[in-house]
C-alpha cells in the first residue's frame, strides 16, 4: 500500500495531461460491446411478471398455463428463491420475486425464460396470481404515523415499533439549542426535495448462465449491467446457494449507471435461476418502464431546518429534522439516513449540530443511491438557509461562505478527518469568472445570480460488509514485448476508471498509452474491488494501480540499473524509453529495459492494492459513515432568468469550481463536472418521480415511467456549462487526486434557488422549480405586494434581532 | 403492465418475412418477423450492435441511424418502410482508412462517457454536417435535441462536433 504521492506535479509526464480514454474509439465507433449486444449460442429470452397493486398479499400462483406454452422453457416465482438479500447486509428486506407479498406497483411476482420475447410475453399472460389488496401507504407521513391497524409493510424487528420505519438516527454534536439561543439571527425554513431517478440510456440487462455437470454443483455465469459486480457475486452465491468459487460476474461495458445500478436486481437474480431450471442462457433486458419501477433513485425529502449565526455571519448552531420517503425496499436506505446529516459538516465551520432523520417505507418503487447520495438534499436546503442568513446580516452570500470555510487539516464537527481543502479557491474562480461583483443584485429584474458550495466523499472507510481485506486491488503485468496488462475488476460506467489504470501504467513505467491493456470486468480472473459508488474509485483504485506499478518499476529500474552498472534511482522510465537522469543521451527503448528485467527477475507480474486508514477519525467513529481519507470540494454560481409571465426558469449558465485534489486526466475530470451540474440543473428544473395517489388514477402507479414523460434535458435545455478545476492536491490521494464524479452535482440545485431568489425576490423551498410551482411563487408574491428585485447587501439595514 | 386482464389477444407473432435491407453499402436478405422494428433487425439479425436501444418507444435518440441522409429512429422505422432504402449505422461512418472525423473528435475530446447515446448521436451529428458543414453551436444543439445524453452535460459532444466539422472542412 503506498501512503504517499513520492513524485510533484513537474515531474509528471502523463498525469495531468489530456488524453484519450483506452475504450474511447471502440465507443464511437460502435464496436463497444454491452451487456444486451451479447447473443450465447442457444439463449432463451426472459420477462417478469410484475405487480399491478401497490400492496396485497399473494394468495395463490398458478404457472401451469404458462409452462404448457410452446416455447416456454422454464418459469420461477419466489417461492424458487425464498432467502431474502439486500445491498446492505443488516437489511436484506427483498426476494429475487415475491413470495407472499407485492409491496408496490412493479413488484416482480414470476418470470418465464421462452424462445423468444413474444412467446415470453404471451406466457406471463398465462400466469394467474390471486391477489388480497391490502391498503397501501402512499405518502411518508402516513407511513410514520400507522399504528398497526393495517398490516406494516414491512414486519418490524422488534413487537410494538412501527415496521414502516426503515431506520431513525438522531444525533448531536455540540450545545445546540444553547448556542440556538444565543445566535443573533436564527432562520427556519421547511424544504421539500422531490425523488428523482437515474435513467441511464442503458436499460438494465443481464444473461444468465449455468453450465452443469463436470463435477458437483455446476457453475454458473452472470453478464449485468452492474455497478457492482462484487457484491453481485456475493448475493448471488448466497441467495442461490451456490458457492461463490463457482461464481463468475461477467461485467461489459455498461451504459450509465448514476447509483442506478449499484445493488443486485429481481433480472439478475431470474436469469440464474431460469438457466438452472432450463439448462440454457437466459436473458432479460428491462423495459424502459420496468426501469422506472426498479428506481433506486434519490429520495424525497422532507426537511426542517433552523440555523443560527452572529450578527458577524459566524454560523453558531443548525438543526435539521428530516423525513425520507423510502419507498417500498431498505436499498441502501440505512447509509441514506445517516449521510442525510453527516456529509454536511463542511466546508463550514458550525459548533454545533444536530440531525433527527427518519426513513420510512411507502408502497411505491424503492429509493436509494442516486449520485451524490443522500447529501444533494439536505444540500439544497443547508445552502439556500445560508443564502437568507447572509441576506440577514447584510453580507455578500460568497463573503459569508469564505467567512466561515472551515479550512483544511482540521476536523468537522461530527469528527471527520478533513485534510486537503480547495473551497477557497473554488469560491475565487466562480466569483472571478462568472463577474459576480458586477452582478450580484445588480442584474435587472426578472434576471438573477446565486452562488452555493458543497463537500462530497472519496470513498469512505467502511465497505458495505464488514471485513479487513483491501477495498481495491489490481494486478499488472509486463512482458517482452513492452506491453503492460492491468487486470482490474473496478468498474467502468463511463466515468474512466479503466484508462485510469492505464494512465498510472503510462506514469510510472513509460510506456505509451496504446501499449496498456486493460483487461477487466470479470470476477474469474480480476481482483476484487468493490464498485463504482461513494465516489471512491480513482482514490482507492488509483492508490492501488500505483502500488502495483511502482513494485514492477522497482525492478525494471534494477535491471537497467545493473546493465548500465549505474544506481537504480538514476533510472528513469518516460515516454516509451528508459533514461538515465544525469545524461538523458544514454537511454533504451522500455521493450530493452522490460526484457532485461524479465531475464533478471523472471516472469513480471504484481498486484497493487489499497485500503483507507483505519485510524482517522476521532471517538466519534468517523460519523458512523465509515469516515473518508479525503474530501471533494465544490462551488457554484448560476445565472437565471425568469419569465414572470409564464414563470419559465432559464438558466443560462453554471460556473463549476471542483476541487478534485489532482486531474489526472483534466478531459475527463471536465467530463464529470458538467455532467454532474448537468444533472443538478436537472433535478432543480424539471425532474420529477411523481405517482398517482387514489384520486388521479390508481393510487401508487407511477405517472410517467418513460423518457419522454419523465422529462431530462435535451442539448436544447441545458445550460450553457463552464469547468473550472481546483487542485489542493491532497496528501493521500493518487497523485494528490480525491474525486470528481458526484461532489460537483450539489451546488447547482441551491446556486439555482439563490439566483432565482437574486432574479425575482421570490424564495423556493420546493423542488423542482417548474413553471407552475415558480408561477404560484410569483403570484403569491404579487397578492402580497409584487415581486422584486431584493435590495444589495449594505444597503439595508442588518436585520439582527431573531424572529 | 404485464397482467392477466390484459394480454390473451395478443396476436402470434410467428410471420416471418424476408425484408432487403441495404446496411452500410451491402445489400441483405433477411427473415425477420412482420413486426419488427428497423433496429431489432439491424441487432438481432444483422449483429450489428452499435445502434442501441434506450427505450424503444421514440423517446431516447439512442437506435438513431441515417436513412437517405436524414437521421432517423429506428426503433420507430418498421423493417419494411427500410427496404431498398440507403441505412447507415454507426458502424458504417468509419471507412478502411480509419475512424471518421466526428469518430475521432469524440475521442479526443470526451464527448463518451458511457458511450450509450454515442452512436446515435454521431448519426445526428454525420446528417448534419453532410447538409451543413459549418453549423453554429445552435444548429449543433437543434439537431441533436432528439438524442438524450445522461453523462456529459452535452458540452464535450459540442465541442467534438465544432472539431469534427473543421476537420471535415479542412480535407
Ligand atoms: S430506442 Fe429510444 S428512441 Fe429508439
Ligand atoms: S455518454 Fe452516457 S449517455 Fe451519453
Amino acid at each position: 500500500m503506498i501512503k504517499r504521492a513520492h513524485r510533484v506535479g513537474s515531474e509528471l509526464t502523463v498525469v495531468g495531461q489530456p488524453q484519450r480514454k483506452i475504450e474511447g474509439l471502440a465507443k464511437s465507433t460502435g464496436r463497444a460491446i454491452y451487456t444486451d449486444d451479447l447473443t450465447l449460442p442457444g439463449m432463451l429470452h426472459g420477462k417478469i411478471l410484475r405487480s399491478p397493486h401497490p400492496h396485497a398479499r399473494i394468495v395463490s400462483i398458478d404457472t401451469t398455463a404458462a409452462e404448457a406454452l410452446e416455447g416456454v422453457h422454464a418459469v420461477v416465482t419466489g417461492r424458487d428463491m425464498p432467502i431474502t438479500y439486500g445491498i446492505i447486509p443488516w437489511t436484506p428486506d427483498e426476494f429475487p420475486l415475491c413470495v407472499d407479498r407485492v409491496r408496490y406497483i412493479g413488484d416482480g411476482v414470476a418470470a418465464v425464460a421462452a424462445v423468444d420475447e413474444d412467446t415470453a410475453i404471451r406466457a406471463l399472460a398465462e400466469i394467474r396470481v390471486e391477489y388480497e389488496e391490502l391498503p397501501p401507504f402512499l405518502d411518508p407521513f402516513d407511513s410514520l404515523a400507522a399504528d398497526g391497524s393495517t398490516p406494516w409493510i414491512h414486519q418490524p424487528k422488534k413487537e410494538g415499533r412501527n415496521g414502516n420505519i426503515t431506520k431513525h438516527v438522531h444525533l448531536e454534536f455540540g450545545d445546540v439549542d444553547g448556542l440556538m439561543d444565543g445566535s443573533d439571527v436564527v432562520v427556519e425554513g421547511e424544504y421539500h426535495f422531490e425523488g428523482t431517478t437515474h435513467t441511464p440510456i442503458e436499460p438494465h440487462c443481464a444473461i444468465g448462465l449455468f453450465e452443469s455437470g463436470g463435477g458437483p454443483g455446476g457453475k454458473l455465469t452472470v453478464w449485468s449491467a452492474t455497478q457492482v459486480p462484487h457484491y453481485l457475486h456475493r448475493e448471488l452465491a448466497r441467495v442461490l446457494e451456490i458457492d461463490p468459487a463457482r461464481v463468475r460476474v461477467v461485467q461489459p461495458l455498461v451504459g450509465g449507471a448514476f447509483g442506478g445500478k449499484s445493488e443486485p436486481f429481481d433480472l439478475e437474480f431470474c436469469v440464474a435461476k431460469l438457466s438452472m431450471k432450463a439448462g440454457r442462457p437466459v436473458k432479460i433486458l428491462y423495459t424502459r418502464e420496468e426501469v422506472f419501477y426498479a428506481h433506486r433513485g434519490r429520495h424525497p425529502f422532507h426537511m426542517r431546518y433552523r440555523t443560527g449565526c452572529r450578527a458577524d455571519g459566524r454560523l453558531r448552531s443548525v438543526d435539521a429534522r428530516i423525513v425520507l420517503d423510502g419507498g417500498a425496499y431498505a436499498s441502501f436506505g440505512l447509509v441514506t439516513t445517516y449521510y442525510s446529516g453527516q456529509l454536511l459538516c463542511a466546508p463550514y465551520a458550525m459548533p454545533a449540530y444536530r440531525f433527527d432523520s427518519t426513513r420510512v417505507y411507502t408502497n411505491k418503487p424503492a429509493c436509494g443511491p442516486k449520485r451524490g447520495h443522500g447529501s444533494v438534499q439536505p444540500r439544497f436546503a443547508f445552502e439556500v438557509q445560508m443564502d437568507k442568513l447572509a441576506e440577514r446580516v447584510g453580507l455578500d452570500p460568497i463573503d459569508m461562505r469564505r467567512l466561515n470555510f472551515i479550512g483544511e487539516h482540521t476536523r468537522t464537527v461530527n469528527d471527520l478527518r478533513v485534510t486537503s481543502n480547495g473551497f477557497l479557491e473554488c469560491l475565487d474562480a466562480v466569483e472571478r469568472s462568472s463577474d459576480w461583483r458586477e452582478k450580484f443584485r445588480k442584474m435587472p429584474f426578472g434576471q438573477g445570480i446565486g452562488v452555493a458550495g458543497s463537500t462530497y466523499i472519496s470513498g469512505t472507510n467502511y465497505p458495505i460488509y464488514p471485513n479487513d481485506m483491501p477495498q481495491s486491488a489490481v494486478q499488472m503485468q509486463i512482458d517482452r514485448s513492452g506491453r503492460v496488462a492491468v487486470f482490474s475488476g473496478a468498474s467502468e460506467i463511463g466515468q474512466g476508471c479503466d484508462s485510469l489504470v492505464a494512465y498510472i501504467a503510462c506514469e510510472e513505467l513509460g510506456v505509451p498509452l496504446d501499449h496498456v491493456r486493460v483487461l477487466r470486468g470479470d470476477t474469474d480472473f480480476t481482483p476484487v474491488d468493490l464498485g463504482a459508488y461513494s465516489s471512491r474509485v480513482t482514490f482507492m483504485l488509483g492508490n492501488a494501480a500505483i502500488d502495483a506499478a511502482r513494485k514492477l518499476r522497482k525492478m525494471v529500474c534494477e535491471a537497467v540499473a545493473a546493465d548500465w552498472e549505474v544506481k537504480p534511482s538514476e533510472v528513469l522510465l518516460a515516454g516509451g524509453r528508459a533514461l538515465w537522469a544525469p545524461d538523458t543521451a544514454r537511454q533504451m527503448t522500455v521493450r530493452e529495459a522490460f526484457n532485461l528485467a524479465e531475464a533478471r527477475f523472471g516472469t513480471l507480474g504484481a498486484t497493487g492494492w489499497y485500503d483507507t486508514p483505519k485510524d482517522v477519525h476521532g471517538e466519534y467513529r468517523g460519523g458512523t459513515i465509515g469516515a473518508s481519507p479525503a474530501y471533494s470540494f465544490t462551488a457554484h454560481v448560476a445565472e437565471v432568468e425568469v419569465d414572470v409571465e409564464t414563470g419559465f426558469v432559464d438558466v443560462k449558465k453554471i460556473w463549476i469550481a471542483h476541487d478534485c485534489g489532482r486531474a489526472l486526466n483534466p478531459v475527463l475530470v471536465e467530463g464529470q463536472m458538467e455532467g454532474s451540474a448537468y444533472m443538478g440543473f436537472a433535478e432543480a428544473i424539471m425532474e420529477e418521480h411523481v405517482f398517482k395517489d387514489a384520486e388521479h388514477g390508481r393510487g401508487g402507479l407511477h405517472n410517467a415511467p418513460s423518457l419522454l414523460d419523465y422529462r431530462i434535458p435535451t442539448s436544447l435545455d441545458t445550460p450553457e456549462l463552464e469547468s473550472l478545476i481546483v487542485e489542493s492536491i491532497d496528501p493521500e490521494g493518487p497523485y494528490g487526486a480525491k474525486e470528481a464524479g458526484e461532489g460537483p452535482l450539489h451546488p447547482s440545485i441551491p446556486a439555482i434557488a439563490n439566483a432565482i431568489y437574486d432574479a425575482v425576490g421570490v424564495r423556493l423551498d420546493r423542488l423542482p422549480f417548474s413553471p407552475p410551482a415558480v408561477w404560484r411563487a410569483l403570484e403569491a408574491a404579487a397578492s402580497s405586494g409584487g415581486a422584486r428585485k431584493p435590495a444589495a447587501p449594505g444597503t439595508v439595514e442588518v436585520t439582527a434581532p431573531r424572529p | 403492465m404485464a397482467h392477466r386482464a390484459v394480454t390473451t389477444s395478443m396476436p402470434m407473432p410467428r410471420a416471418t418475412d424476408v425484408v432487403r435491407l441495404r446496411v452500410n453499402g451491402d445489400l441483405y436478405e433477411v427473415g425477420v418477423p412482420a413486426h419488427y422494428t428497423l433496429l431489432e433487425a439491424l441487432r438481432y439479425e444483422l449483429l450489428l450492435t452499435g445502434s442501441k436501444q434506450g427505450c424503444d418507444k421514440g423517446d431516447c435518440g439512442a437506435c438513431t441511424v441515417i436513412i437517405d441522409g436524414r437521421a432517423t429512429l429506428s426503433c420507430l422505422t418498421p423493417v419494411h418502410e427500410a427496404e431498398e432504402r440507403d441505412v447507415v449505422t454507426v458502424e458504417g461512418l468509419a471507412s478502411a482508412d480509419g475512424p471518421h472525423p466526428l469518430q475521432d473528435e469524440f475521442d479526443l475530446k470526451g464527448a463518451a462517457q458511457c458511450g450509450f447515446c454515442t452512436p446515435g448521436i454521431l448519426c445526428s451529428a454525420a446528417a448534419l454536417l453532410a447538409r451543413t458543414p459549418d453549423p453554429s453551436r445552435d444548429e449543433i444543439r437543434e439537431a441533436l435535441a432528439g438524442n438524450l445524453c445522461r453523462c456529459t452535460g452535452y458540452t464535450k459532444i459540442f465541442e467534438a462536433v465544432e472539431g469534427a466539422a473543421a476537420r471535415l472542412r479542412v480535407e
